[in-house]
């Protein structure tokens, strides 16, 4: 019998995201990435005394927005708790966090996976301040720590154990952030450390009701890194299990390079963070009047948008799923059917050349300079028929690489499409003429003979010549 | 509720700190002492009254979100005791 048979995986997901305001959470330094070290700090985000913090609104605006676009249940009455521990990257040593009245309860979200979908419940979403960074010096010795993104605003969200397989967890991630990026709350780079996320993960015998012991994961650093340290855990569960052992409850850090994880000890002894209401910081009242107000400004979501692709514009799902996405992308798909009425074509464009050069080259489409715009227009000139779908490969590279309008690229590099039957019958007739021997392979009955003849008159015009016209007007001139 | 030398222990390694065998017996003693003293308000009927978390009759007090400057690094660092290239410079912490 093979693991996969003998456990269940069950797995819960908790993901912090950066919102991004433009100053922190309870103090007006910036939250810009990668300013030099304590650089973006004061006295109230160094936790020096005396000094009092004050909610930032924009940051619970985008919570309740964030919260709102994962079907939570808005807390009418909200408050931020302080959450003791000591550990340099926190200079009050605590942490100000919402325990037992978060922004967001009650939440759930749909993912696809194998083209089944599946609802994951949301346990709770909660607004708190991000901690600093530290950097190990000395072979060990000492740490270096930047203050700087202490007190970026974070939204925790975290879900029921209702995840499965690794699988399941990595389609529950993208489906995460596509949704933050649709709400424009968050830049969620998992590079730059504004999407981070722990998983809980245990196993147990098929049927059995009783949850295993869990373990939790740390330092994953990308979707990928997720799927893989979950698929490493439960092996290694199952593993201790078989051998007659019992699983731990610990933390566990995933060391991608060496594709295995490892205890971090230390952190074994049970926490106890005292959480208690922060006297500084007043209760949140949220009305609902303000609810209805962050509701509005919730935009379209990607299953909403899915949706209608599929439904309205013919779309197949697995192309809709995958243009929808990515909010950028499926901006794109938007745009360039502002240009040609064409959904399928615009669809077929953005899967193959679109996300072909983009895969290859590890790039967004917000950093390639092609626009919505330029592939509408480049659709519309091949169904007037001004340039032939080779043309159309060429024009679309350029677009790439330039931004250029293809109309402006067609004329500077003289691509128009010849649709002027005399000047193709003049060239059918020269190929012709200069190459008696396929002429009469054609005549033998050697049907591949036209490919070649073909080719030629496309070669002589640069593969400007309107391809359906050298066929006809080839066919004609041999059967004359 | 009654305070032992174990809690007194566990709160002051929580604290980081570190209490002798007589400052332990003190302040369990003081400890249940203002427990004691706590206690009197069980003897309020409380049956109708939300907890209460901020005694202020105010809320939702926020700022606009808007950027103001920070402080020069080398202010920052005024306060530390080591510092390394602009950052605070700390004993090793195992992760």
């Amino acid at each position: 019998m093979t693991q996969a048979t003998k456990y269940e995986t069950v797995i819960g997901l908790e993901v912090h995201v950066e919102l991004h305001t433009k100053s922190k959470i309870f103090c007006g330094c910036s939250t810009a990435f990668g300013a030099p070290p304590n650089t973006h700090t004061c006295p109230v985000c160094l936790g020096h005394p005396g000094v009092l913090p004050v909610l930032n609104r924009q940051a619970v605006e985008y919570a309740m927005k964030a919260a709102m676009a994962l079907n939570c249940d808005i807390a009418s009455i909200s408050k931020f708790d302080r959450k003791n521990y000591f550990y340099p990257d926190s200079p009050k040593a605590y942490q100000i966090s919402q325990y037992d009245q978060p922004v967001g309860l009650n939440g759930w979200i749909d993912i696809e996976v194998n083209g089944e979908t599946k609802r994951i419940g949301i346990t709770r979403l909660h607004l708190e301040e991000d901690a600093g960074k530290l950097t190990h010096v000395d072979g060990g010795y000492a740490s270096l720590v930047d203050l700087n993104r202490v007190g970026t605003p974070l939204v925790e969200i975290v879900s029921e154990p209702d995840i499965r397989t690794p699988e399941e967890a990595k389609a529950y991630l993208e489906k995460l952030k596509a949704i933050m990026q649709y709400c424009e709350v968050s830049d969620v780079k998992m590079e730059e450390g504004s999407l981070r996320c722990d998983a809980n993960i245990s196993i147990r015998p098929w049927g059995q009701e009783q949850f295993g012991t869990r373990t939790e994961l740390k330092n994953m650093n990308s979707f990928r890194g997720v799927q893989r340290g979950l698929e490493y855990e439960q092996w290694r569960q199952a593993e201790v299990l078989d051998g007659g052992g019992a699983v731990v409850q610990e933390t566990l850090r995933w060391d991608d390079a060496a594709g295995r994880t490892i205890s971090m000890r230390g952190k074994e002894e049970a926490h106890d963070y005292r959480y208690f209401p922060d006297p500084d910081l007043v209760q949140v009242h949220i009305d609902d009047e303000w609810k209805a107000r962050v509701r509005d400004s919730i935009p379209e979501l990607p299953d909403a948008r899915k949706a209608r692709y599929t439904s309205e514009l013919g779309l197949p799902a697995y192309d809709a799923g995958v243009i929808t996405s990515s909010k950028k992308l499926a901006d794109f798909f938007e745009e360039s059917l502002n240009y040609t009425k064409d959904a399928k074509a615009v669809s077929n464009w953005i899967m193959g050349d679109l996300l072909g050069y983009l895969n290859a080259n590890g790039l967004e489409v917000e950093s390639v300079k092609i626009t919505g715009q330029g592939l509408g227009e480049m659709i519309g000139l091949l169904e007037q028929g001004t340039i032939s779908s080779k043309i159309a490969k060429t024009v679309f590279k350029e677009m790439l690489e330039s931004g250029k309008r293809p109309q402006q690229i067609v004329e500077e590099q003289g691509l128009v499409q010849i649709s002027d039957e005399g000047a193709i019958q003049a060239v059918v007739d020269q190929i012709v003429t200069n190459n008696p021997q396929s002429v009469e392979d054609y005549k033998a009955g050697k049907e591949k003979a036209i490919g070649f003849l073909v080719g030629q008159v496309m070669r002589e015009t640069k593969g400007k010549a309107n391809p359906a016209l050298v066929n006809k007007l080839l066919m004609e001139r041999l059967n004359r | 509720m009654t305070i032992t030398i174990k809690d007194v222990e566990h709160v002051a390694n929580l604290a980081r700190l570190e209490l002798s065998a007589k400052e332990k017996e003190v302040f369990t003693g003081q400890l249940n002492a203002i427990l004691k003293y706590a206690e009197k308000l069980n003897e309020l009927d409380t049956t109708d009254v939300q907890p209460t978390s901020h005694v202020l009759p105010i809320t939702n007090v926020m700022r606009e979100d808007a950027k103001r400057p920070s402080w020069p690094v080398e202010q920052v660092m005024k306060n530390a005791p080591d510092e390394e290239d602009g950052q605070f410079r700390v004993p090793a912490v195992l992760e």
